[in-house]
């Protein structure tokens, strides 16, 4: 069953030793290929620390988590995903292309080989003219898009990303979005997004997973039917405020659910 | 940003203009300062072994300029070989100590603290360990008081990398090494140039100092003492004048091999 999905996550704990912290208890979850989860809830709920199990940057206290079939560190030596942070992590001392080419030179691309594959990045993330600027001089909006230039430059199965548009404004970060699902569609790749925006996560998932904290869990999942390809419009639809409301719903806990305030509202 | 690139030759010329400018005031307060040193001296008939005249100590140092030259290049290999040994101790400790963490947590605080010992001080005795005329015991002292600065400097540069940073290396399944390669010591540059820019002047100061202390008759700092015995004022403030502009060239020189190496760096870049 593993072998079908992209990312299987299976009875999954984290347990910090400092205070005996219970950051992810028992946390169950497939990823089919080309979804778009993403990762909501309030701090401490433990979804950053998940989305680093999966990328085997963290070692979880228990469970067993399987990527592209592999182990989740067998994964990551076999570089299968790329991954974006909330700071874009670009190296000064290196320009735009540099940077895009940094894991190429890692998985020893020739010359040529990177030159061609940092072009069609940046013609993806719409940064073509700026190859030979240095980080420092990029807006943050476009800093981030060369992090995610970076984070597919080598064209891994999977994208992880930990609120990758969370420091932008927010006409940046609408604009962002759309050119993530553009390039979601153009690569096939699956990502796991982890955010604290609501309308975010439904704008972009095709599944929001709701987490609640101390010990981190899963509250519910909540299926995103809105058509693709979204556009501007989607955050009209109707349907977009409602699944915006139970998302919510959710965030706020099962207690909630089904107040006779959304009795009434149905 | 608007990038419409002028003519070079133009731009060139911009740039001439700009940086004149920019020196313009320092230039200004430096002929001004003599000026007012030659006014008051004669003004308040201030003995010359007291405080010659600017001009008193340029025609003593033109008249013995060979001599001087010797002198400061004799001290400044000196200094060189210090800065040199120095500089690459302290390198190497930085890399190993960032490296084994545990390690430097031991030591770091015994290296602070050795940092308050007058390293000057110890001259005497390293005349002794050498022997008064083998260069190496004035490099001793040089290379001890660069050591600390660029020491502490790179450790911080090495280790000052956002964990953010590292996660990404090991995201490509780098190791230690490659992670040292590719971010750490890119990210100690701009540390380690201002730590080796301390050092430079340091290193000058430690070899002329080792030389008050006995040396070869050929060193600056020996000319100096000798030459206030015979009081010869204007030819020791001449000899300090030639350990001042060696100590600011070879500042310089560290900063534009700075400049050279990190034109990347945003404190490297003019507005422009």
């Amino acid at each position: 069953m593993s072998g079908a999905a992209a990312v299987s996550i299976r009875r999954v704990s984290k347990t910090f030793a400092a205070g005996d912290v219970v950051a992810l208890q028992e946390i169950d979850l497939d990823i089919r290929p080309r979804e778009f989860v993403s990762l909501i809830g309030p701090s401490g709920c433990g979804k950053s620390t998940l989305l680093r199990i999966v990328g085997d940057l963290i070692r979880p206290s228990s469970g067993e988590i399987v990527v592209n079939g592999k182990s989740a560190h067998e994964a990551r030596l076999d570089r299968d995903y790329g991954i974006v942070f909330q700071d874009a992590v670009l190296y000064d001392w290196r320009t735009v292309a540099r940077n895009i080419a940094l894991p190429l030179e890692m998985a020893g691309w020739d010359r040529a080989r990177r030159a061609e594959r940092v072009r069609e990045m940046l013609e993806l993330v719409e940064l073509t003219g700026f190859e030979s600027r240095h980080p420092w001089q990029l807006s943050g909006g476009m800093q981030q898009r060369v992090a995610i230039a970076r984070a597919l430059s080598f064209s891994p199965a999977l994208l992880l990303m930990d609120e990758p548009f969370g420091a932008l404004d927010e006409m940046t970060r609408e604009r962002l979005n759309a050119e993530l699902l553009r390039i979601w569609r153009e690569t096939g790749c699956t990502v796991l997004f982890v955010t604290h925006s609501i309308a975010e996560a439904v704008f972009l998932s095709t599944r929001v997973v709701v987490m609640s904290p101390r010990p981190g869990r899963i509250a519910e999942i909540v299926e995103i039917d809105l058509a693709q390809p979204r556009t501007g419009d989607t955050r009209e639809d109707p349907r977009f405020f409602e699944l915006v409301t139970e998302v919510r719903e959710a965030l706020h806990g099962g207690s909630d659910r089904g107040s006779p305030r959304l009795r009434v509202a149905e | 940003m608007t990038l419409v690139a002028p003519v070079a030759g133009e731009r060139l010329l911009g740039r001439t203009l700009r940086r004149a400018r920019d020196w313009a005031p320092a230039a200004v307060v430096l002929v001004l300062s003599l000026a007012l040193w030659q006014g008051l001296v004669a003004a308040l008939e201030i003995e010359r072994f007291l405080l010659p005249r600017p001009t008193q100590i340029l025609k003593a140092f033109w008249e013995q300029r060979d001599t001087l030259w010797s002198a400061g290049l004799f001290t400044f290999r000196e200094a060189l070989g210090g800065f040199a040994i120095g500089c690459t101790a302290a390198i190497l400790a930085a890399l190993v100590l960032a490296r084994w963490r545990r390690l430097g947590g031991a030591l770091m605080p015994y290296a602070i603290a050795a940092n308050a010992v007058p390293i000057i001080a110890f001259a005497p005795i390293t005349n002794q360990w050498f022997g008064l005329l083998n260069p190496l015991s004035k490099m001793v002292i040089a290379a001890i008081l660069c050591f600390f600065p660029v020491l502490v400097n790179t450790l911080r540069g090495l280790t000052s990398v956002r964990p953010s940073s590292i996660e990404l290396m090991r995201s490509y399944a780098a190791g230690e090494l490659e992670i040292f390669r590719r971010v750490r010591i890119p990210n100690s540059l701009p540390y380690v140039f201002s730590a080796l820019k301390v050092a430079s002047v340091l290193a000058m100061i430690g070899a002329v100092v080792g030389e008050f202390f006995g040396g070869s008759q050929e060193a600056l700092g020996v000319q100096i003492r000798s030459a206030t015995a015979l009081f010869q004022f204007e030819t020791a403030w001449a000899a300090i004048l030639v350990a001042s502009l060696l100590g600011i060239a070879f500042y310089l020189v560290i900063a534009l091999v700075e400049r050279l190496t990190m034109g990347w760096h945003p404190s490297t870049r003019t507005a422009d």
